[in-house]
């Protein structure tokens, strides 16, 4: 399903992040970085919830509101039952929808925000998502400190929280349209690989949105995937070529390739993950780029495994979905 | 639909980085060879120092290796290394200290019982149960081919 919004705006963005992101070639473009995991916080989890507070009382600051101005905040992140998003959202006191879809959370969040804003049900919607590298190793691997060896095709979860705000208000970022994603099953199994999982999704995600929208992919200064890595990045651009006839180009990058030096930090191997992976590219570095105007026209496609280890152990396939947004600079 | 999910598969493998399976193997070698070493020395060492049997050597050993796996992962480095040696160190009872160690490590937030008690043995208890199980069908085959 793709929409158009008339009056749907961006009015600024907050990003936090953990220590390997800040060494990145990104860092300089988040608004705080921790040197340590923990983030002075006794848990990995608890840790979790420190950086997506951050980042709402960061984007509370910017944009020099107050926790009552907010009409609503929606937020999801990996951690069972959503937890961090809740802990975070709770001293805000602020209407709260908690939402999944795995590594795609933040656009499901910025669709359904925009909704009420176009709608005019709301004015300024929070949208935010959160990840912990240690804390979905802890939950979906093996102990942080076991260290088991992986393949070169599995991701690195990244650490932060990333915090956007809609609203009806006039600025130089406009929300233009959306698409929503349909859950995609190509009997992927391996949880080592999830670019391959989440290829599929990415490409009929971009696929619906090119048509219903009658675009070719260059009407687009940039096309991001959410967190393919850089093997998924290449299995979507043969996928998108071979069974969709179009050609991803220059114009295409995967955040999870951008967000680290994939030459240097080699313990990232494919590239980053996680929810707050695309967010912090997309809330950090594209944000700015758009507000100097050296982008006027992107497309943002947040990639998400819909993985459980119960159903993996259960030999089930691995299902993944892709929501995407376009951003336009007001001229 | 069963041919689409066959081509999207040539694709994946297309684009899988080879894993370099000898060069791993090789560590592993490696590493699982010297820390066979360094046991057959604590063994001639702790029965040369403390004029013991090497049956009660071999003991002391392994009490030794699984006290220095789990120091060092506490202290923050042994995955490091178990990232590079691979099953070097995974297969002997380094690996096993360390499994454990680090389950209750990561859980000890959640408290002695919920976190430290339930998950300590989250990795270990497979190896636990299964030498176990065929620890019992190797004596039962012991008993029927030599008779005890």
């Amino acid at each position: 399903m793709t929409q158009r919004y008339k009056n749907v705006y961006v009015q600024d963005t907050a990003t936090v992040s953990g220590p390997y992101e800040a060494k990145g070639p990104l860092g300089k473009y988040f608004d705080k970085s921790y040197d340590d995991l923990y983030t002075g916080e006794k848990s990995w989890e608890l840790s979790e919830v420190h950086l997506l507070t951050d980042s709402l009382e960061i984007l509370l600051h910017k944009t020099h509101l107050k926790k009552e101005d907010i009409n609503l905040m929606i937020s999801g992140d990996l951690l069972n039952q959503i937890t961090s998003s809740c802990y975070a959202a709770e001293p805000f006191k602020v209407p709260f929808l908690g939402i999944y879809s795995a590594c795609a959370t933040s656009l499901e969040g910025a669709i359904i925000g925009a909704n009420y804003v176009e709608n005019g049900e709301a004015e300024r919607v929070i949208c935010s998502t959160s990840s912990h590298n240690m804390g979905s190793e802890k939950q979906f691997r093996n102990p942080t400190e076991y260290g088991a060896p992986k393949p070169g095709t599995a991701t690195f979860t990244a650490t932060g929280g990333a915090s956007l705000l809609l609203s009806s208000k006039k600025s130089t970022i406009r929300l233009e349209s959306s698409t929503i994603g349909i859950i995609q099953d190509l009997e992927q199994k391996d949880p080592l690989n999830m670019g391959a999982v989440m290829a599929p999704a990415a490409a009929d995600t971009i696929y619906r949105h090119l048509t219903d929208l009658k675009r070719d992919p260059s009407y687009y200064d940039l096309i991001l995937t959410g967190d393919l890595g850089i093997y998924g990045k290449e299995i979507l651009k043969d996928y998108m070529k071979t069974e969709y006839g179009i050609s991803l180009d220059a114009n295409y990058n995967d955040c999870g390739v951008m967000l680290y030096n994939l030459q240097d930090q080699k313990e990232v191997l494919a590239g980053g993950s996680g929810p707050v992976c695309s967010a912090l590219v997309n809330y950090g570095y594209v944000m700015k780029l758009l507000k100097k105007k050296e982008l006027k026209r992107v497309l943002l496609v947040a990639t998400g495994a819909l993985f459980s280890p119960t159903f993996s152990y259960q030999h089930q396939s691995i299902l993944s979905i892709a929501h995407a947004i376009s951003l336009e600079v007001v001229e | 639909m069963m041919m689409e999910k066959k081509k999207y598969e040539e694709i994946v493998n297309k684009h899988k980085p080879k894993e370099t399976r000898v060069q791993n193997a090789f560590i592993a070698f490696v590493t699982g060879g010297l820390v066979g070493v360094l046991g057959q020395f604590l063994v001639d060492f702790y029965s040369w120092w403390l004029h013991i049997s090497s049956k009660d050597a071999s003991t002391f050993m392994i009490i030794t290796l699984i006290f220095l796996a789990s120091l060092f992962t506490a202290l923050g480095f042994f995955d490091k290394w178990v990232t590079f040696a691979r099953c070097g160190l995974i297969i002997p009872i380094t690996g096993f200290a360390h499994s454990m160690t680090s389950a209750g490590m990561e859980y000890r937030r959640e408290g002695p019982i919920y976190g430290i008690g339930s998950n300590i043995f989250k990795l270990a208890g497979s190896v636990i149960l299964y030498g176990v199980v065929s620890a019992w069908f190797f004596g039962l085959l012991r008993m029927i081919i030599m008779g005890g």
